[in-house]
């Protein structure tokens, strides 16, 4: 049998030795977690009595109060101080408790069982290096012991201990012990989780908790106290790429301070940092301090005051991150949930994200999956139930900057608040999601109005012309002359232009590959929609890849046209409306199409307009002309 | 980072989150050891100054040091100084039991200044580490309209978000020390150089260990007559830290009581 991954030195002193990050007297945060009345108090109770860690008076005032209610010595009243957890025998709310073992400072996290508590129980584990999940080895994993196993992994606490406790009620049988042992670990190997030992041990006797069990010949591992001795500190977090997020930004003596606490790296006079999503480098000049200013790099943890060159505008919420290692920018991201409203959530409901110091409007968009508590399986559903836990897509309307989650980093740590500045759930963030189409859940309904119908009415089919160039070769010029054209002959025309949608629709989005790419799949989308509303859309976006517009040419379908508007980079550059090449070219502009962003040239366009060498109102009559013969009813339509 | 520096920073960051969050903002200077730090963490945060109104809730009964201190550092430390008063003992509860009574006249002070100033958070100095009732509390923690602590329905508090309900008429109390315990506070004074009122250090062999009015507080038996020789009581003793405080100890749940009521 097997009971101890990790087996302590014979010497406990050896092991605190060892480790340097608590001789600077920083304790490590354990918590306490388990089914309600599987002893998680007791436990407590009795590692602070046999460790020495009580206060004199405690032990004295537990025992009066456990005369007082007839009861034999209640250990877990140490803990649970409220006059009505002492009448109701309860752990209503998480306390904390100083703890030292062996000079290393612990805090001991008291998490309370019952269900109802579950946002108790959240605020007590959330910052804790390790856990102890207390399962009465007679009953075996309740309810509450899967639903804190599965908390744990999602606030990522990844060091489990499991205390089999109550074993002295089984006459500390070895067989029935192996069995428990082997259903715990079936149970968290489901959520990822290893436990690093599996303790039998009796808190009410004070079995394997400091004291080696006499009655446990048979058993190997270490007790409760030696397990403990070998939980690993929180991770540091200097080495990592930079992240402050802006707290907020004083002005004190005509200087601006930016504030606010590092969560990842250092940050020193003279670095250079970018600012949040407007993208802004900045030189760090100062970094502040009263009665004096801090020594050397500032690290993560510390809480700072920085002055920038140039004195940039910065405002709550937004990253300071390091040059070349921003965070993700998404608009629609994946995210665990673990819900905490009494009331279920649906799809469409709207919250406040909360990420470090940022806030962002979002709407749960999808819930992918949500788990049955009963095995720990994810299943589809249509809601998220009171205090479940959820695989949800959020959507905003602008991109959010964040790192995904992981354990022991402070990246991903969202947070859901309602319009009343309520906490209403704990949102781990995945990464982007994915932009495919969201399968099974979407069944489009066929308008009951045919193609041809809305064709006799208007007088035109419709149909979707897409512009491609270079930046400056008159593709937005071209086709406003054009709407204009035929719309005075009675078309029904529409353009979708490049600048529009980025200010709108794709507001999210910025210049990469992949963000091109999916800028083009939804000027695509909304084209087909319109065309199939009957208009003749007129798209102009630059599209510089030949995939992408392989792509729009197959969202569309039947009906789709492609227009090459040709010009020399030479002459769009001469021509310049918008003075980005001249940006471009100055550095202040990075994948620019024509400058360092390639454009592949269209090999068979359904129409070439050379607006190098002709004016705009014959290239507009050109391609009016041609849109007319393309979507008259007597010639090719769309049917 | 040391301990020391750790509890420093997670401290500037509420404070911080606090005078964001929460305006009007006011803090609590019970003129005690704890809230010294605390108002030495709030020039920390804020470069220098407080910049916003500091609290004496003030029984009447404390003892002459510490109002001579109040004096002095409030001018020293530039403070914008608000001293509210407590009605007579005669209006308070008389179901208490004495002492915890004649503590409420703070509470009943407290809320009278909370109302006429209509602060949206107030921030005290008081530590997981010294009460049991106080180890259960949140770092914001809600007040309904009428004070009252809803210990039974207290709010998420996880990952650094805090939550700050609208309701009109409540307030938040801050908790920027409860991480903080006894002796952190004794090394953070030594430390910094924190000034502290005379009565903490042993005179005749006694000192107090915690100051409040000066009818229901007791010294204790000490030696320790300097900030280091504290620390190295501290070290050793098991004795709790209010036993001199007499309306903890009266009752078993008097504490419990007043501090449900609005006491902090």
């Amino acid at each position: 049998m097997n009971y101890a991954v990790a087996i302590p030195a014979e010497d406990p002193a050896e092991q605190s030795a060892s480790a340097p990050e608590w001789s600077q007297g920083r304790p490590t945060p354990i918590v306490i977690v388990g089914h309600v009345d599987h002893g998680k108090s007791t436990v407590i109770g009795r590692l602070l009595h046999d460790t020495g860690n009580l206060a004199d008076g405690r032990m004295e005032a537990m025992e009066a109060s456990s005369i007082r209610r007839g009861l034999k010595v209640e250990w877990s009243f140490l803990l649970d101080s409220l006059q009505a957890e002492r009448d109701q025998g309860v752990t209503i709310d998480s306390t904390r408790l100083p703890f030292v073992l062996d000079e290393r400072p612990f805090v001991i996290i008291d998490a309370p069982g019952h269900r109802q508590f579950l946002r108790n129980m959240v605020t007590g584990a959330a910052g804790a290096a390790a856990a102890v999940l207390v399962v009465d080895v007679a009953e075996g994993a309740q309810e509450q012991t899967r639903r804190h196993a599965l908390l744990l992994r999602l606030i990522g606490v990844r060091h489990v201990i499991v205390l089999l406790n109550k074993v002295d009620l089984l006459g500390f049988d070895a067989e029935r012990v192996a069995s428990a042992t082997r259903a715990i670990e079936a149970l968290l190997e489901q959520l990822e989780i290893a436990a690093v030992s599996i303790i039998p041990a009796s808190a009410r006797h004070g079995d394997n908790i400091l004291t080696r069990s006499a009655e446990m010949p048979w058993y190997r591992g270490p007790t409760l106290t030696e397990a403990l001795s070998v939980v690993p500190p929180l991770p540091s977090r200097e080495k990592l790429a930079l992240r402050m997020p802006v707290q907020d930004v004083y002005r004190y003596d005509n200087k601006r301070y930016v504030v606010g606490r590092i969560e990842a790296g250092c940050i020193a006079v003279g670095d250079k940092v970018v600012i949040g999503v407007q993208g802004a480098v900045a030189t760090v000049s100062e970094v502040a301090g009263w009665p004096v200013a801090p020594d050397g790099p500032a690290q993560a943890g510390q809480s700072v005051a920085l002055t920038l060159v140039p004195d940039v505008v910065v405002e709550r919420g937004d990253m300071l991150h390091a040059p070349g290692r921003p965070p993700i920018r998404a608009a629609r991201i994946r995210a665990r949930l673990f819900w905490l409203r009494q009331e279920p959530l649906r799809v469409g409901e709207s919250f406040r994200l909360r990420i470090a110091t940022a806030e962002h409007a979002v709407t749960v968009s999808a819930i992918t999956s949500v788990v049955r508590i009963d095995d720990l399986t994810d299943q589809p559903a249509d809601h998220v139930p009171a205090e479940g836990f959820a695989e949800i897509i959020l959507s905003a309307s602008e991109g959010i900057l964040f790192d995904p989650f992981e354990p022991g980093k402070l990246g991903g740590r969202g947070v859901l608040v309602d319009i009343h500045q309520r906490i209403v759930g704990g949102a781990p963030l995945l990464g982007p999601a994915s932009l495919a189409p969201t399968g099974r859940s979407v069944f489009p309904v066929d308008s009951a109005v045919s193609a041809w119908e809305r064709a006799q009415a208007k007088g035109h089919a419709g149909g979707v012309f897409w512009l491609t160039g270079l930046p400056g070769s008159g593709k937005s010029t071209v086709s406003r002359a054009t709407e204009a054209l035929l719309f005075r002959r009675g078309i029904d025309a529409v353009v979708l232009d490049g600048d529009t949608l980025r200010s709108r629709l794709s507001s999210d989005l910025g210049f990469s590959p992949e963000d091109r790419h999916e800028n083009v799949r939804r000027a695509a989308v909304v084209a087909r929609i319109m065309a199939d509303a009957g208009h003749v859309v007129i798209v102009a976006l630059i599209s510089p890849r030949a995939e992408d517009r392989a792509l729009a040419r197959q969202t569309v379908g039947e009906g789709f046209q492609e227009v090459f508007i040709q010009a020399d980079r030479s002459v769009c550059e001469a021509r310049d409306p918008k003075g980005l090449y001249a940006a471009a070219r100055a550095g202040r502009l990075s994948n620019f199409t024509g400058v360092d962003a390639p454009y592949d040239v269209p090999l068979l366009p359904d129409l070439i307009l050379d607006t190098a060498n002709t004016s705009v109102a014959v290239a507009a009559e050109q391609l009016a002309s041609h849109i007319q013969g393309v979507a008259d009813l007597s010639g090719h339509t769309r049917s | 980072m040391n301990d020391l520096d750790s509890l420093e920073a997670q401290s500037i960051f509420i404070l911080r989150e606090a005078y964001h969050r929460l305006r009007p903002l006011g803090m609590l200077w019970s003129l005690g050891k704890d809230s010294n730090v605390m108002v030495w963490l709030a020039r920390k945060a804020f470069l220098g100054r407080v910049p916003f109104p500091v609290l004496h809730v003030d029984t009447g009964k404390k003892f002459p040091e510490m109002y001579r201190f109040r004096t002095e550092y409030a001018e020293k430390w530039n403070l914008d100084l608000h001293i509210g008063t407590c009605p007579p003992v005669e209006e308070i509860d008389p179901t208490l039991p004495p002492a915890a009574r004649s503590a409420a006249r703070k509470t009943a002070g407290l809320a009278a200044m909370i109302e006429n100033m209509r602060l949206a958070g107030v921030v005290a100095g008081i530590r997981r580490d010294e009460q049991a009732t106080r180890a259960k509390e949140r770092v914001f923690s809600p007040r309904a309209a009428s004070h009252r602590w809803d210990v039974r329905n207290q709010p998420p508090e996880f990952w650094d978000q805090f939550a700050t309900p609208a309701e009109a008429g409540a307030h938040v109390r801050v908790h920027p020390l409860l991480a903080w315990q006894e002796i952190d506070i004794w090394r953070y004074i030594q430390r910094e150089g924190i000034p502290v009122v005379d009565l903490y250090f042993a005179r005749d062999g006694r000192r107090y260990r915690s100051l409040g009015d000066q009818d229901i507080t007791s010294p204790v038996e000490s030696e320790a007559s300097t900030e280091a020789e504290i620390i190295a009581e501290l070290r050793q003793t098991r004795a709790p830290e209010r036993a001199g405080r007499a309306m903890d100890n009266e009752t078993e749940d008097a504490f419990e009581r007043l501090r449900v009521a609005g006491y902090l």
